[in-house]
């Protein structure tokens, strides 16, 4: 039983860290670039749901949408002011704006709401949880709402992607940003959406992440999201499945090296089975193999 | 001939200026012009130009992300801590500058150690799998070194992994890091790592191994099927990176009292990299310049108060910005052309006069 529980805990946590490896991984599949400051939209949504709760007062579904909203702007204004100007730099100099994004993010975040954190209320996600065996396995809402979200969101961003002629302009720009453009697809709108979906997620994954583990303050994201890009690696990184699957496994290795081997080396055991991952295979789990040309 | 030449004015320029900076210092300590915060940012200036340039190595040279520069710095820190303990403890060495040399030597080594073992695997992937394995490197050193507890006891020194049940006195106090550090380093000693530091990496990038590396940068396969061992050379820049970093870890432990594993967080990896990209990728000089003003510009933001790291952050996109945008880089070429002109014009000149006799 108790394997049991740390397996649900391992697979709620694994989905928060999923959701955020779909905003890393799409972000990476068609901009080419890592997107450090999506650690700290996650932190971003948090306040703003927090924020709309606990001080303007509104219900929680309303203020889950704020978060979202407001990030998905965000993302936007953040791609296209600090990164669509450098479309044409090296990767490197991206990276660092991004880091910089990051660290504006943050102590915009440390300006406004100070450095001590704050207790995420329970209400956001007022699910009552169940209990299965006859009381032996307890499961709380949170981890009920995460999982499930998890999968719906799965769900419709597969089918978006797949289905839709806006999925199918991202799929194209990711394969081949020249070709994409002389077909006629507008590269920039494509890559600003990808910034709002994947913005978007953050926020999601914001509210659940403290939902989850109440207490948050603004560097909440950056642990997080070290952890989710880890995680959009281990999986292969631009495939979207691969952050799913990624994500999941991560989250569950982590809880159940914490339970089992030793809550200090948790961090390591993650981090080194990553390694030993990509050392067999180098390009993630599901990722494409690129074959070098001369 | 030229490119020769220009090399040896690069060298020296750098040099001259080190020497210059350490001087300009050392006179402004001995009058009481330097105040007491820029004097205690000295040793980690030091430190930190030392960790640039050498991490320069990597990412300029070798054309390598790597983004656990700090785990290095992290595993050189703690050796040095413990190693200068255990000689002033075990064997009652009083001599700070052989004891602060030895800790530093240790430190090197060991961070060798670790960069021969982090190596092997890391090297053999590409591109932006190899970053985030570094990354992940530098959080797994910074995990272990939290579970790691090391003590003395007459000679003898005690290692425990999760067992803080050692005898004597503890060194390394697991997640509590190191606790009652004697503070050894100098700014003297600062200064001479630099150099040392300068003096390995510059004579490496001009010699035949550095070709090597660069050549392995620019055309991979190319340079494979002209018979160059790449596992060999990007092992040899990736471990000499390591040693250095691991020398200024060790100088930066010894300078302050106290000292926790999560001071070389991920974070600072980062910073450290932005000081290499901002000094521009591949330019030592450039390198120790950023290195320098990165790490003095948020003391003397202070009096922005609150805002001082926000100032920080907009900065640094402000300046990525302009420097790599081409729009705005064309503009900017074309308010500083008519400076360049005038130089060109007189070096132009001088060369007509130089070799006026020949071209005729």
């Amino acid at each position: 039983m108790f394997f049991l529980s740390n397996l649900v805990n391992g697979l709620s946590l694994g989905s928060i860290y999923a959701i955020i490896a779909l905003g890393y991984t799409m972000v990476y599949g068609i901009a080419k670039m890592l997107n450090f400051a999506h650690g700290d939209v996650i932190m971003v949504g948090a306040y703003v749901s927090f924020c709309a709760f606990q001080y303007w007062g509104l219900p929680p579904v309303v203020s889950i949408l704020a978060a979202m909203v407001f990030c998905t702007v965000l993302g936007v204004v953040i791609e296209g002011t600090a990164y669509r100007p450098l479309r044409q730099a090296t990767s490197l100099a991206v990276l660092i704006t991004a880091i910089g994004m990051s660290y504006l993010l943050q102590n915009l975040a440390l300006l406004i709401f100070k450095s001590d954190p704050k207790n995420y209320p329970a209400q956001i996600i007022g699910m009552p949880g169940i209990s299965l065996f006859g009381g032996q396995l307890k499961i709380s809402g949170v981890t009920l709402v995460t999982i499930l979200a998890n999968v719906v969101i799965m769900v419709l961003l597969t089918l978006f992607i797949n289905r839709t002629k806006l999925g199918k302009a991202m799929r194209c720009v990711s394969e081949d940003r020249g070709a994409a453009e002389l077909m006629g697809i507008s590269v920039n709108r494509t890559i600003s959406l990808t910034f709002a979906i994947g913005s978007a997620l953050a926020a999601i994954a914001g509210v659940l992440l403290c939902s989850a583990y109440p207490i948050f303050d603004p560097y909440t994201g950056s642990m997080p999201g070290i952890k989710a890009f880890t995680a959009a690696v281990f999986g292969g990184i631009g495939s979207i499945p691969g952050a799913m699957v990624g994500g999941l496994l991560l989250g569950i290795i982590e809880i159940l090296s914490r339970a089992y081997i030793s809550t200090q080396l948790a961090d390591a055991i993650v981090f080194a089975v990553l390694i030993v991952v990509l050392l067999v295979k180098p390009t993630g789990l599901l990722g494409k193999q690129i074959r070098e040309k001369v | 001939m030229r490119a020769k030449r220009k090399k040896l004015i690069y060298n020296a320029v750098t040099f001259g200026l080190v020497i210059a900076a350490f001087l300009i210092c050392q006179y402004m300590i001995s009058t009481g012009q330097m105040t007491r915060s820029l004097r205690n940012q000295l040793i980690p200036i030091c430190c930190w130009i030392v960790m640039a340039v050498s991490l320069n190595l990597v990412v300029g040279i070798s054309g390598e992300l790597s983004l656990g520069h700090a785990g290095f710095m992290s595993v050189g820190a703690f050796t040095g801590i413990v190693v200068s303990g255990w000689l002033l403890n075990a064997f009652q060495m009083e001599d700070v500058t052989l004891r602060l040399v030895l800790a530093m030597a240790a430190g090197g080594l060991l961070a060798g150690v670790a960069g021969v073992l982090i190596g092997i695997p890391v090297l053999r992937l590409k591109g932006d799998y190899l970053a985030i394995v570094t990354l992940a490197f530098g959080e797994i050193i910074r995990n272990v070194m939290d579970c790691v507890y090391v003590s003395v006891e007459g000679q003898g020194l005690y290692f425990g992994f999760l067992n803080n049940k050692l005898p004597g006195t503890l060194l390394l106090n697991g997640p509590n890091g190191a606790v009652g550090v004697k503070k050894i380093a100098t700014f003297t000693a600062g200064f001479i790592l630099i150099i040392i530091a300068l003096v390995v990496i510059l004579n490496l990038i001009n010699s035949r191994s550095g070709r090597a590396i660069m050549a392995i940068r620019d055309a991979r396969i190319a340079a494979e099927s002209v018979g160059i061992n790449i596992t060999k050379y990007r092992m040899m820049a990736f471990v000499t990176s390591a040693i250095m970093a691991g020398m200024a870890g060790a100088l930066y432990g010894l300078n302050y009292s106290t000292l926790v594993a999560s001071k070389f967080k991920f974070d600072q990896s980062i910073n450290v990299l932005v000081f290499v990209v901002l000094g521009g990728i591949g330019n030592t000089l450039g390198a120790v310049i950023a290195a320098t003003a990165l790490t003095v510009l948020p003391e003397m933001l202070r009096d922005f108060g609150q805002y001082r790291m926000l100032v920080y952050a907009v900065l640094l996109i402000v300046i990525m910005l302009t420097t790599n945008n081409p729009t705005i880089r064309t503009f900017l070429d074309r308010l500083i052309a008519p400076v360049k002109r005038l130089f060109r014009k007189k070096n132009a000149a001088e060369l007509l006069k130089q070799t006026g006799g020949d071209a005729q």
